[in-house]
């Protein structure tokens, strides 16, 4: 057992025949932000969906705050746990999507009340408490009583970012936030994201903004066919790449 | 076309002619609400079911869908007497409606269950829900969205396949209308009062489709 807030260890997955990830060990720290970059189809969005159960993975074990995601090991035979332990464990982390996918027959603050009341059983007081105090802090008092529908994709991504987060994880996870939206739209997203960084959050980022992982995340991983490439600091990362693979990618990459 | 006469022995009438559409009405709700009921677990069975117990039902909706109403209304008034279960002209006629209902509720129902993106599913686990939760505040209240108007137009066609059950022997409307035509020899202006009685009927289900679509609808 060790402190860290997540470890991840020989993290095996495939899609029938296809190899997805092929061994991914990663460890990180309460507080981190973490960038995982690479090109598409190189595992990152995977990865970051087996940290919650949203996919299954054959091999390696994933841990949050020392205890086992998903599987158990029981007389030698690995199982998956009951649905109801993962649903559980899978409030330990908050996740926002590519797509928001809010719930659009429901306000921005009955999207964000919907776990704290179902899933951490508060009032209906206390969660729409928490429901504005959220909103607020991601920019958008006074959109609390509007559908989804009724809101830009940049307030939409907002919104599901405080739904993400109200729940009050220990780590959340960001698969390429920002890539449905709008250029002009996509800042706003990012500032709320920051300010949660700043606010001591640990994170894990999969991103297509370069300069955006080189300013907020304090680690970035490159992953590649399935393993990490290389990993280190943003600026040594992104000036002195050691792998051609990492140059390459650079170059192609936004980011210059 | 003499009005008032037909007035006049339409008023002498009014007793059968009530209590024909009282039945047909009743008919009508009793095998809409058992075949929305079974109907839902058709849905939920095609959609969620394990495989086996997907085949069975898949196998039941095709074979229904695929066989008309009248010899499913004639096969359980008589075939199913031949097996022991003996029932009623009502009762067969309402079990024969409301499995050819539920084939078509549970059809509309995976269909709008099957509709909705994967993503509502992967947000609500993401917060920790479990499936009956997710269902129950995510998935449910959009497919039920989705799944009124087809099944406003599955009510309305029960009512006009309760005029089948004529055939044995139940006294609905049509059966009452054409005793009526038999005595009064009347045909046109009875036909058109009773056409008039489940155009009034239908008309209301749809209103209240309407009505329903309109509360529950999502701001945009």
């Amino acid at each position: 057992m060790s402190n860290n807030l997540l470890e991840i260890r020989d993290l095996h997955k495939s899609y029938g025949d296809v190899e997805v990830l092929k061994g991914v060990d990663c460890t990180m720290s309460q507080g981190d932000v973490i960038s995982i970059i690479g090109s598409s189809g190189s595992g990152k969005t995977t990865m970051l969906r087996c940290i919650n159960m949203l996919e299954e993975f054959q091999g390696g074990s994933i841990s949050i705050d020392g205890q086992e995601i998903g599987y158990e090991t029981v007389g030698g035979e690995r199982r998956r746990k009951k649905e109801k332990e993962i649903a559980r464990q899978r409030a330990l982390t908050g996740m926002a999507f590519q797509q928001f996918n809010l719930f659009p027959h429901m306000t921005a603050a009955r999207n964000v009340m919907l776990g704290l009341m179902k899933v951490k059983r508060l009032s209906k007081e206390e969660a729409r408490a928490l429901a504005e105090k959220w909103l607020d802090r991601v920019g958008l008092r006074g959109r609390a009583d509007h559908f989804p529908g009724q809101l830009s994709g940049g307030q939409q991504q907002r919104v599901a970012i405080a739904r993400a987060i109200a729940m009050n994880p220990r780590l959340m996870l960001f698969d390429e936030v920002t890539s449905a939206l709008d250029p002009e739209l996509v800042n706003e997203v990012l500032q709320v994201i920051k300010a949660l960084a700043q606010d001591g959050m640990s994170m894990l980022l999969v991103t297509h903004e370069m300069r955006f992982a080189y300013e907020v995340s304090n680690r970035v991983i490159f992953m590649n066919e399935g393993r990490i490439g290389e990993e280190g600091n943003p600026r040594e990362m992104f000036h002195k790449p050691k792998s051609e693979r990492l140059a390459e990618f650079l170059k192609t990459s936004s980011f210059g | 076309m003499d009005i008032a006469h037909f007035l006049d022995v339409l008023w002498l009438a009014r007793l059968p002619i009530l209590k024909g559409l009282g039945v047909t009405i009743s008919i009508s709700f009793l095998a809409i609400c058992f075949g929305t009921v079974l109907g839902l677990f058709v849905g939920l069975a095609l959609t969620y079911g394990v495989r086996p117990l997907r085949w069975i039902v898949r196998g039941y909706t095709d074979f229904i869908r695929g066989t008309p109403v009248l010899v499913l209304v004639l096969a359980s008034y008589y075939v199913l007497g031949t097996i022991g279960l003996d029932l009623g002209p009502f009762q067969a006629g309402v079990l024969a409606l409301a499995v050819f209902c539920s084939s078509h509720v549970g059809e509309i129902v995976r269909g709008a269950l099957q509709s909705i993106p994967k993503g509502q599913t992967e947000a609500a686990k993401a917060i920790g829900l479990t499936f009956p939760q997710t269902f129950a505040y995510v998935l449910g209240p959009q497919a039920l969205r989705q799944v009124l108007p087809a099944w406003v137009n599955t009510a309305a066609e029960m009512v006009k396949a309760s005029t089948l059950l004529s055939i044995i022997g139940v006294a609905e409307l049509l059966l009452r209308t054409q005793e009526l035509i038999s005595r009064a020899f009347m045909s046109l202006e009875f036909y058109l009062f009773a056409g008039l009685l489940y155009f009034t009927i239908n008309y209301a289900i749809e209103r209240f489709g309407r009505y329903v679509e309109r509360k529950t609808a999502v701001p945009s």
